[in-house]
């Protein structure tokens, strides 16, 4: 695959063999004749508004085509147009800050009129405007000078695109050899800063969304993506370069958790993709984001991220574009070197708009109306993800990390798109509409979620030797607590001997105290690694001494009420600075209280 | 109808108008006329019966020289010879303006009220456009809808979509009308109380019964004053359906967005609009999804749901109430699921607490308002409020949870803060949630909520900061027993 280093031009003219007419409409579907060159997966344009589209098959003289926007009004006998190349992204300087739809036109611009910043609040159709602004100087350092050999991947210079990030310009696969010209200072993005054996190669460049960014090799995933969430930290970490999933039935919390953690995760750079959702949700990341602060960077958040914006309302066939296109432009920045992080949300509704023009396609169905190929795709897609060693000389290390909301119908985990995801996340969050009600958030269900990344190693290196160990004790308790629970629902507590009383007050605080975490909370929205291990050190000694308190023949009641205990719901709003002293303090504030109960 | 066909959109629509007496097929709703070819997808056709009656029908797919139509007004009556299809060039469109405020409309948007012919601002597609996300305002004003159980604890907001997931024989229709009649849109900050309000009623499928029912219930209040009532009726054609929820919002986003105003859209009830999608589909031999109902369901509900919201740089709002039945009160059902996906949460109506005599009978526990937060607190509603209402909510789940337990073991093995709880959950589903007809304003709301919550001791209401209970637990306690003296 060659990366086009120069604006596409190769538009066909009409009446030669890229023009055809509609001789179809059914929905987003079109049916176009005489595209005779057309090849599968090239982006086309249909009727007077010329309408992007994509060709999904070809039938004989038949080409059948996926529309991007509304087809209301167009006739049979309007013309088609092949442009000869596939759905393609523009990467360069520029991308991070940006809010594009599913086939990254940008947002603003589209809303801008006569002036007015909002002026066409809504979208028309045929707008066409480039994703990348074509007038804006970038200043460009060169890293390289005449007379270098230069390999795909080698790094020709920098741009310091935001405070926090330097964007990489790179050589473009399909280019090598000798450098025989650099431009140093501001440039516009199509022009030239780098000439190799006389070929101009400017900052932007273009890469078809369907087909993986090619690297040097993949590692193995070792290092947790830090999130800040303590069920998700310390219970189900996903690596970076890992994938996880986000099932969950309607209001359970996958979008405040997806945002948590597009706010909160330990990434350079975080690519948003809201999916057939909810506008008025988009609305409210495009409004805090910018108002927001990366706690790694102190940079405005929206300078480290990039929202791809494709409401439920919108066309469905741009829905499922839009997933690949945010997974390119993450490969993208992953090629420079850095750990990024996709956030998409909901990949169902991805998998809807698959089944909708299947169905129009009239393809023979599997389970639940959705095509046969949806594992195929859910694949092609999750597998994108990955740690991975650059191409070029500099070796370097970078990666992208997938988490994927699921909605699945009525909340039914065993529903096709859940069971293929299951098949490829590395990470299960369970979202468990039961704790939803009971307003326990994150409503990630502790008993049926699991991780497949063995991160052990680093948090005992990184945080404390053990860790794990502490890990596993919550881990049992909370296992226990669960069959009490079961036996006090049919018989009440008192049925219980003391010793299993304790296990459940020690289990509530760890419900209530530990997983239990507010996204709305300045504080506590955001928990440090040192943090999360403090806090259940501090409920480990609290159940310590509960249990001697209670083998001393302390009434259960009593001992897990002393007001030390208390405090032990607070210990969330504690700033990351004071927090270490305050928990030596409380554990030893709570020993002495119940030893004084006798 | 043909009156109506003169009036109905711009002239130059004739020009295009071409007759095409080629009817080849004729099941259910839909029709096929061939040589069609200058047909576009999704536009409007007119329908001449062999009886000479004219009937809208809407393009559902264009192939060659082949249109398939289907017939807004039913395909009774047609046949292959004599029937005649006339294309306008034009998509669906529906008569918008401020003279639609206090008319009684059909289906389609036409007037069945007996009042004089609609004097439109502008005729507009009932497709609209969607709104660019960018563009979009964040709701953050609440809508005062008088009922507390919705107020206190799930607070519709400007710009929100909200269904009401009801069943059937349960009361939703008039908790509709009683929204439609009570809804206040207090004025935000230092501006006065708006009276620029407006509701937009679409009734959809709706019985006889239902439709007598609304009639009366506006005509008897000052509420049909600032009203747009659309009445597709249950034994009105099934295809009609899926254009009134299209004409009422199209109807309102004129009077938002070009006349900024504030407009609560009611659609009543989603479930036959839902119906009416699967005869259609089902008509077209399409490939069904989940029971029966087609793949693209979600699509088609969020073009309508997602036509909800605020924009920025103008001072208008849609805002959608709709009323769902759960078919089998099954909220995992299709209709409510997919609903619940594109909706900013939902209010459940309980058949235990309507039997039980409580109205509304909303079931708080899983209810829930996506956007409350945004638009409660200290300058919107009370600084109190948010804290208030999770306070509620933890002590009513408390007490639901208890009064399980108690049915298997008996109230003596309660704790004397347990039995409180129990308590309290009997008296907040009988005060709090039963209101009644009365319309409460939000201080009364939270003022009912504070006398509730006067049985428990500050230390108790652990949701609640010491310095609001300070504040707002006296005032409650001071103005119950004024009342009481």
């Amino acid at each position: 695959m060659t990366e086009a280093v120069t604006p596409q031009t190769g538009l066909s003219r009409n009446g030669g063999p890229g023009a055809g007419s509609v001789w179809r409409v059914a929905g987003p579907v079109v049916v176009a004749t005489g595209l005779k060159e057309a090849r599968l997966y090239n982006v086309v344009y249909v009727g007077e508004a010329r309408l992007p589209g994509e060709v999904i098959r070809i039938d004989g003289k038949r080409t059948v085509i996926q529309v991007y926007e509304d087809t209301s009004g167009i006739r049979v006998g309007e013309p088609v147009q092949d442009t000869g190349a596939p759905l393609q992204v523009e990467l360069g300087p520029g991308l991070l800050g940006a809010i594009f739809d599913g086939t990254q036109r940008p947002l603003p611009a589209m809303a801008a009129s006569n002036g007015d910043p909002y002026g066409a609040p809504t979208i028309s159709r045929g707008v066409a405007i480039p994703a990348l602004d074509r007038e804006r100087l970038w200043d460009f350092v060169p890293a390289v000078s005449e007379g270098d050999e230069v390999v795909p991947g080698d790094l020709l210079g920098t741009v310091e695109e935001t405070e926090a990030l330097v964007h990489k310009v790179l050589v473009p696969h399909g280019v090598s050899g000798i450098v025989t010209g650099v431009t140093r200072g501001p440039a516009r993005v199509e022009e030239p800063v780098v000439r190799v054996n006389g070929e101009p190669v400017a900052m932007m460049r273009r890469w078809p969304v369907r087909e993986p960014r090619p690297t040097a090799r993949r590692l193995d995933p070792e290092v947790p993506l830090v999130t800040g969430q303590r069920v998700v930290d310390t219970l189900f970490p996903v690596a970076l370069g890992g994938t996880a999933t986000i099932p969950g039935g309607f209001g359970t919390g996958k979008t405040v958790l997806e945002q948590s953690l597009a706010r909160y995760s330990h990434a350079d750079v975080v690519v948003y993709v809201g999916c057939g959702e909810r506008g008025n949700e988009l609305t409210e990341v495009l409004e805090e984001f910018p108002e927001l602060v990366d706690p790694n960077t102190g940079a405005p958040l929206m300078q480290r991220t990039i929202l791809i914006a494709n409401t439920s309302n919108m066309p469905v066939a741009a829905r499922e574009a839009s997933i690949y296109t945010g997974i390119t432009l993450a490969e993208y920045f992953r090629d420079q070197g850095y750990d990024v992080a996709l956030m998409a949300d909901s990949t169902s509704r991805w998998g809807e708009a698959l089944r909708e023009v299947s169905g129009r396609l009239e393809e023979m169905p599997a389970e639940e109306g959705y095509p046969a190929y949806l594992s195929t795709r859910l694949a092609e897609f999750y597998e994108r993800a990955g740690s991975v060693v650059t191409l070029g000389k500099e070796g370097r290390e970078g990666s992208v990390t997938v988490v994927g909301a699921v909605s699945p119908p009525g909340g039914d985990f065993s529903e096709p798109i859940t069971q293929h995801t299951l098949r490829l996340a590395g990470t299960f969050w369970a979202l468990d509409t039961s704790l939803a009600r009971g307003r326990h958030f994150p409503a990630i269900n502790w008993g049926t979620s699991y991780t497949l990344y063995e991160l052990d190693a680093w948090f005992e290196r990184e945080v404390r030797e053990d860790w794990s160990e502490q890990r596993a004790w919550m881990q049992d308790l909370l296992q226990r607590e669960g069959s009490l629970l079961e036996i006090v629902q049919l018989l009440g507590a008192d049925a219980l001997a003391s010793p299993q009383r304790v296990v459940l007050a020690a289990g509530r605080l760890l419900r209530e105290d530990f997983l239990q975490q507010s996204a709305f909370d300045e504080v506590d929205a955001y928990c440090a690694l040192p943090k999360q291990y403090a806090m259940l050190r501090v409920i480990r000694a609290v159940h310590k001494a509960l249990s001697a308190a209670v083998e001393r023949g302390a009434p259960v009641e009593a001992a897990s009420s002393v007001p030390a205990a208390g405090e032990v719901g607070r210990m969330r709003y504690w700033p990351d600075d004071e927090f270490e002293e305050r928990a030596a303090a409380l554990i030893s504030r709570v020993e002495r209280e119940m030893e004084e109960l006798g | 109808m043909t009156e109506r066909k003169a009036k109905d959109g711009p002239d130059f629509e004739r020009l295009f108008a071409v007759e095409h007496r080629t009817v080849s097929y004729v099941s259910g709703p839909l029709l096929v006329a061939e040589r069609a070819g200058d047909a576009g997808y999704d536009e409007m056709v007119d329908v001449v019966t062999p009886a000479g009656e004219t009937r809208r029908g809407q393009v559902l797919e264009v192939e060659g020289d082949k249109m398939v139509v289907q017939v807004l007004g039913g395909t009774r009556g047609l046949n292959r010879p004599g029937t005649t299809v006339r294309t306008t060039g034009e998509v669906a469109k529906t008569a918008v303006g401020p003279d639609l405020i206090g008319r009684i409309l059909d289906g389609s948007g036409h007037p069945v009220d007996g009042g004089p012919p609609l004097q439109p601002a502008a005729y507009q597609s009932v497709n609209g456009q969607p709104l660019n996300p960018y563009a979009r305002a964040h709701p953050s004003d609440f809508i005062e809808t008088g009922i507390s159980a919705i107020d206190g604890l799930n607070t519709l907001v400007r710009g929100q979509k909200l269904p009401i997931f009801g069943g059937f024989g349960l009361p939703a229709m008039e908790l509709a009308a009683q929204i439609a009649e009570s809804a206040r849109v207090p004025g935000s900050g230092n501006e006065e109380v708006t009276d620029d309000f407006v509701v937009v009623f679409a009734a959809i499928g709706v019985t006889h019964r239902e439709a007598a029912f609304f009639r009366r219930r506006f005509a008897g209040s000052a509420a049909l004053e600032r009203s747009i009532l659309f009445l597709n009726l249950a034994d009105d054609p099934t295809v009609e359906r899926l254009l009134t929820p299209r004409a009422a919002l199209t109807a309102a986003e004129y009077l938002a967005w070009e006349e900024g105003r504030h407009v609560l859209v009611i659609l009543a009830d989603v479930t036959n609009y839902c119906e009416a999608l699967r005869e259609v589909s089902a008509a077209r031999e399409e490939i069904p999804g989940r029971r029966g109902y087609p793949g693209y369901m979600y699509t088609d509900l969020a073009s309508l749901f997602e036509r909800a919201g605020r924009v920025r740089g103008r001072s208008g709002s849609v805002t959608q109430l709709m009323i769902l039945s759960m078919p089998d009160d099954d909220i995992t059902h299709p209709i409510p699921d997919l609903t619940g996906y594109i909706t900013e949460g939902q209010i459940v109506l309980s058949r235990e607490l309507d039997r039980r005599g409580i109205s509304p009978p909303i079931d708080v526990l899983p209810s829930l308002s996506r956007l409350m937060n945004a638009g409660v607190g200290a300058g919107k509603t009370r600084e109190d409020h948010r804290a208030v209402a999770d306070q509620l909510y933890a002590a009513f789940a408390r007490g639901k949870e208890l009064r399980s337990l108690v049915s298997i073991v008996g109230e003596q093995a309660l704790s004397e803060e347990d039995r409180r709880n129990l308590a309290f959950a009997e008296d907040f589903e009988e005060q709090f949630v039963g209101q009644g007809p009365n319309r409460r304003t939000m201080e009364e709301t939270l003022e009912t909520a504070w006398r509730l919550l006067d049985r428990f001791s500050s230390g108790e209401l652990k949701r609640i900061k010491p310095e609001l209970i300070e504040r707002y637990r006296s005032r409650a306690t001071v103005s119950a027993t004024q009342e009481e003296g």
